[in-house]
């Protein structure tokens, strides 16, 4: 407890050196500018922007993540009330009563209480991170190699198969990323795998250039493709910014509640704001006084999934400081920022560089008090952001998103790669099929597979240790299991599915 | 959701299905090709080679999963798309590619790119975007290329400035 109190502090006199804040500032302005445009979520707002931080010291490029990150969530939601284009499916639920609401002229009031039901959800998950963390390197420090590579199994399942709508096309994805993670040259041999001669592929697959393709330019293509199908209409924001008295009391406890929801299923290897987000959702309408403004534009509605989507937002950076296990596309891309620099979050993270770890945290605090600030005056020059015309925006995104790739490699090749990840990206939108776990396949995929050939080297190569260690015996079982329940539980709900 | 698609019935055979379950079990044959290749050096343990065919059997047997749904039909409804956006918009990213591999410059090969994307969201005033595209991308090379030090490439344009 009091070691928990002396890092935060110490990370906090991190955090507020002037510089540091500045970078905060630019996080949090950039993060919010990039995100609140209609279509782009948090997890390509932080690829988009990860070239920025390239020239910056590790500490503090990750404080403009932090600022990134949350501005990038707050951004989403500005679009999800005001367009009703939720970036991702975090924010539908806010949609939902959000779109509602400001087409009914509440507008400003769905904005608010989702600017200060972020602000209340992140703070609490924040103190809920500091604390947490701690105590779960703990845990981790006593992890082997074969538990790492039960532990990311866990992930594997959960990301693709347990929480999706269809655990084929979901672990179909987590495939290709796992294909794409073998390539380049194999660490322990020095054999190239999967490069056919190409001596660019040698390196591997770059994270950023597979999450910029398969976002930004996958996004574009299919927006392009069906124009015709969509009109997206912006309300303007009518009347007053400010929340009267009775939003206040309808807002606070959904505020509660969905963080509740929130961070402790983010915390959890299983990956998606998702869940938190519908629970909170149905939860409030349960629980309303006013279950008549439901469908017409509630504001328990907003208040409470987005609470629980900043919640879980924080929540996710558990799993990732502590184990370095990204659950999320965005924390995904977090862990891409850090592998930038070499650094790999984990317990000896936590031992090495205490202050960029605490530092990251105290600034996740800060970012949330700016957001804050910022959000609600500035909130008519985010709107002028949303306004401007789609041709223009598309083509200004991809001109950014190409520029990532020509500035950290030049080459025909990697734009190629590029090109084709969109293509991709494209396609697996068409059909269904997730993104995210395709990135968590290509990050994640060549960790487990080296921690499990330590974990072989080590028993001599005998299989049973997987069983004999209790830690990836257990989490190996819950592994199988959250594979195989989606299946056993269609097969249940096969009746009812042929209801309707 | 917006179901009521009284065309796409449940238990019709997918083509499209079809294709995706056969570009799956074409991609675990790669992996298979290519691990023959490698060597296996491994004293203990596996090798570079098992973990490509654990991959290819996971991708064969979701190969088989998706043909299974593409014969029943199962996957969702999708709108008609419109190809013609999404070749242009293609054709503009060649264009960039073309334009970097044979050192035309940042400029020039953002701006073909920014004007196609632009055309297949349905601009038709192609001057005037070719006019916003050149300054923006001169104002973008300027800020990360001099002001934060990008390395970004250099073309004809960019000696220029």
């Amino acid at each position: 407890m009091i070691d928990t109190f002396a890092a935060l502090a110490h990370g906090m006199a991190v955090a507020i050196q002037p510089m540091n804040l500045l970078y905060a500032l630019i996080g949090v302005f950039l993060g919010t500018a990039v995100g609140v445009l209609p279509g782009i979520g948090p997890a390509l707002t932080v690829a988009l922007l990860l070239p920025v931080t390239y020239k910056l010291d590790p500490g503090g490029s990750l404080i403009m993540f932090a600022g990134i990150y949350y501005g990038g969530m707050y951004g989403g939601s500005t679009t999800a009330i005001l367009i009703n284009t939720p970036g991702e499916s975090a924010s539908m639920a806010t949609a939902l009563e959000g779109n509602k609401m400001a087409k009914a002229g509440r507008g400003g009031p769905a904005l608010a209480t989702s600017a200060i039901g972020s602000f209340v959800a992140g703070t609490i998950a924040t103190i809920g991170l500091a604390f947490l963390a701690p105590w779960l390197v703990d845990v981790a420090v006593r992890f082997g190699p074969e538990d790492y590579f039960a532990l990311m199994c866990v992930a594997f399942v959960t990301v693709s198969a347990t929480f999706g709508d269809s655990p084929v096309r979901g672990l179909t994805s987590l495939f290709i990323g796992l294909t794409l993670g073998l390539v380049g040259i194999d660490k322990l041999t020095g054999q190239a795998r999967l490069a056919f001669g190409v001596p660019e592929l040698l390196d591997g697959v770059e994270v950023t250039t597979l999450a910029v393709g398969l976002f930004a330019v996958g996004e574009a293509l299919y927006v392009a493709s069906r124009r015709r199908h969509t009109e997206e209409k912006l309300e303007p924001v009518r009347g007053s910014l400010w929340m009267t008295k009775e939003d206040w009391k309808r807002s606070w406890k959904p505020w509660l509640r969905g963080t509740m929801f929130g961070f402790p299923i983010g915390a959890l290897p299983a990956g998606g704001a998702e869940i938190p987000t519908f629970l909170s959702y149905s939860t409030e309408k349960r629980l309303t006084k006013h279950p008549e403004e439901f469908g017409k534009g509630a504001i328990e509605g907003v208040a409470g999934p987005e609470a629980a989507n900043n919640a879980s937002a924080a929540g996710t950076l558990v799993p990732l400081l502590t184990l370095g296990l990204p659950t999320s596309a965005t924390a995904a891309m977090m862990l891409a920022g850090f592998q930038q620099y070499g650094l790999n979050p984990g317990p000896l993270l936590f031992a090495e560089r205490p202050d960029l770890v605490w530092g990251l945290i105290a600034s996740l605090f800060i970012a949330n008090c700016m957001l804050l600030v910022l959000n609600l005056p500035l909130v008519g020059l985010w709107v002028r952001l949303l306004a401007v015309p789609q041709p223009w925006l598309y083509a200004g995104i991809l001109v950014f998103a190409t520029m990532g790739t020509i500035a950290a490699k030049p080459s025909a090749i990697e734009l190629s790669m590029l090109a084709g990840f969109g293509v991709l990206g494209f396609l697996m939108r068409r059909f269904d099929f997730p993104i995210a776990p395709v990135v968590v396949g290509l990050i994640l995929g060549p960790i487990a597979e080296s921690q499990l050939r330590r974990a072989l080297a080590i028993s001599l190569g005998d299989p049973m240790t997987l069983a004999q260690s209790p830690i990836s015996a257990t989490l190996l079982a819950v592994a199988l299991i959250a594979l195989l329940a989606p299946f056993v539980l269609k097969g249940l709900g096969r009746f009812k599915a042929n209801e309707d | 959701m917006t179901s009521g698609d009284s065309t796409q019935s449940p238990r019709r055979v997918d083509p499209a299905g079809l294709v995706i379950a056969a570009l799956l079990a074409g991609l675990a044959a790669v992996l298979v090709w290519d691990a023959r290749g490698l060597q296996s050096v491994a004293m203990y343990g596996m090798g570079p080679e098992a973990m490509p065919i654990v991959v290819a059997t996971g991708l064969a047997l979701l190969a088989i999963g998706n043909f299974i749904n593409a014969l029943r039909g199962n996957l969702p409804a999708r709108e008609s798309a419109d190809p013609v956006p999404v070749l242009l918009i293609l054709v503009g990213l060649a264009l960039l590619i073309a334009v970097i591999g044979f050192g035309g410059g940042f400029i020039l090969a953002t701006s073909a790119l920014f004007v196609t994307t632009s055309a297949a969201f349905g601009r038709r005033a192609i001057l005037v975007d070719s006019i916003i595209a050149l300054v923006m991308s001169t104002l973008i090379y300027l800020v990360f290329d001099r002001l934060l030090t990008l390395s970004l490439p250099a073309g004809p344009l960019e000696r220029l400035l």
